[in-house]
């Protein structure tokens, strides 16, 4: 039996991500913690996070979980969400400007206002819904997961990593963006996998499963 | 491809139990907030709305339950609404599972509630729901005022000057409803939703008045929704979650299949 620790910073639902995890995975040990010595003697680790980027930031910073992070990210398999992957970047524009983890260089923007399509239609912000994720390099989280299948987003700010080889996903919203990134043991995704159906849930029994080895 | 159209499904919860129940899921208790979402995920819903209108304050954290439950089994997007007065309320469903929080009279009563919410736990999971009522007289230009109690008390706020306020104060979303149409099955007020979603950036669901396949593409088609929500055609089997992504994918319309 392994332990799968979700790092509770204080920002977000992490009901569901600990839910999933507990379907897909029902012979290993979930747990929610916010004390950094269980999340570092934990087997695999995953960081969802929601809300503002300087709350989130503020957060692991007060609670020495972004120390946890930082020592656990290139150690074993890491699974960022949402904003568990937007923290991992250098910066955000986010409340004027933010401080990330710096673990993947480069930045997090806000879509334009007004954001539109190729064909000049508007475009919402948040981007909230159901998109396509074209699967732009093989990883082992794809798998089983068809290319293009679509993943449930909602988030008004997008990464810009500066090295476009970590991308793995992307998906099309007024242009095309980072819908999941890779590096070494590390896959984090703007999508949320716990809100993807069955193939969200695939996603995270492959996360479950991987070696950590891309 | 783009970003696909959603399709919600909304259950009104009374006490923890779905009101009238669900006449199509094969289940065996369609009174059941958990087994009637887990039908509708593997019906292909794209989302789903719990409007709690448990009147009772005794009863009010029956809802908690029911949250915690449905989050545990089902995984798409759940959004609950319904006698949300302060952020902790807010904070305790999302707590229990929710996705989104649903925020109504209380954002008219208060409407920093709306900010206040949006600060904590951000833009994406605080939905403002829109209840509107058609308020022009004959001859004049097309006006909608904002309606609290059902429909029944009229506040003198315009509709679409409320839309705009409630995104600027940060509403992840609007839940529009027209309290003229809601239960008649003729269809959305279109001219309404056009209004509102041309004024504001965000997404905008269409409510109200949903009676058969063509009213879901017409709220996207012609009144520019992002997401369509309805509960009679769905609940007692008139149609399925699937015959209304067909009939809105044959009029290229994106949705998820």
């Amino acid at each position: 039996m392994q332990r799968i620790a979700i790092i509770d910073y204080g920002m977000g639902n992490l009901q569901s991500v600990s839910k999933a995890l507990e379907k897909v995975a029902p012979t290993d040990e979930v747990v929610v913690s916010s004390d950094a010595a269980i999340i570092q003697s934990a087997d695999r680790i995953v960081c969802p996070g929601q809300g503002a980027a300087a709350d989130c930031m503020k957060a692991l910073v007060a609670s020495g979980l972004g120390q946890a992070v930082i020592d656990t990210v290139h150690t074993r398999p890491f699974l960022g969400i949402c904003m568990g992957l937007q923290v991992l970047l250098s910066r955000s524009s986010e409340n004027n400007g933010v401080d990330c983890l710096d673990i993947i260089a480069g930045d997090v923007e806000r879509f334009e206002n007004p954001l539109t399509d190729e064909s000049g239609a508007r475009l919402k912000v948040p981007h909230m819904g159901w998109s396509e994720v074209k699967q732009t390099q093989p990883h082992p989280l794809w798998k089983g997961i068809a290319d293009q299948t679509r993943f449930y987003f909602a988030h008004s700010y997008y990464c810009i990593p500066n090295d476009l080889s970590v991308v793995t996903g992307t998906t099309e919203y007024g242009r095309s963006i980072a819908a999941s990134v890779a590096h070494g043991n590390l896959f984090a995704c703007q999508f949320h996998p716990e809100k993807s159906a069955a193939s969200g849930l695939q996603l995270l029994e492959n996360f479950t499963q991987w070696n950590g080895e891309s | 491809m783009g970003l696909a159209k959603r399709i919600i499904p909304c259950l009104d919860v009374d006490g923890g139990r779905v009101v009238k129940g669900v006449k199509f899921l094969e289940i065996r208790d369609a009174g059941d907030p958990v087994s009637v979402a887990r039908g509708y995920d593997i019906a292909g819903a794209d989302e789903i709305t719990f409007l709690d209108i448990t009147a009772s304050s005794d009863n009010r954290d029956t809802i908690l339950h029911v949250v915690e439950e449905v989050a545990s089994q089902v995984f798409i997007p759940l959004t609950v609404g319904g006698g949300i007065r302060e952020v902790s309320d807010v904070r305790r469903l999302l707590n229990a599972g929710a996705d989104k929080v649903g925020i109504n009279t209380a954002a008219v009563n208060r409407p920093e509630l709306v900010r206040e919410a949006t600060d904590k736990v951000g833009s994406q999971c605080i939905v403002v729901a829109v209840d509107a009522k058609s308020v022009a007289g004959p001859g004049e230009a097309p006006k909608w005022e904002i309606f609290t109690h059902g429909g029944r008390k009229a506040t003198g706020i315009d509709a679409v000057e409320w839309a705009v306020k409630m995104a600027e104060f940060g509403a992840g979303e609007l839940l529009l409803t027209s309290m003229d149409r809601d239960g008649t099955k003729i269809g959305f007020d279109l001219g309404l939703t056009k209004a509102i979603t041309d004024a504001v950036e965000i997404p905008v669901i269409a409510s109200g008045g949903v009676g058969n396949l063509q009213h879901l593409s017409d709220g996207v088609l012609k009144g520019g929704a992002d997401a369509v929500l309805a509960a009679s055609i769905f609940h007692f089997g008139e149609y399925t979650i699937a015959q209304a992504k067909e009939h809105m994918a044959a009029q290229s319309i994106e949705v998820r299949l």
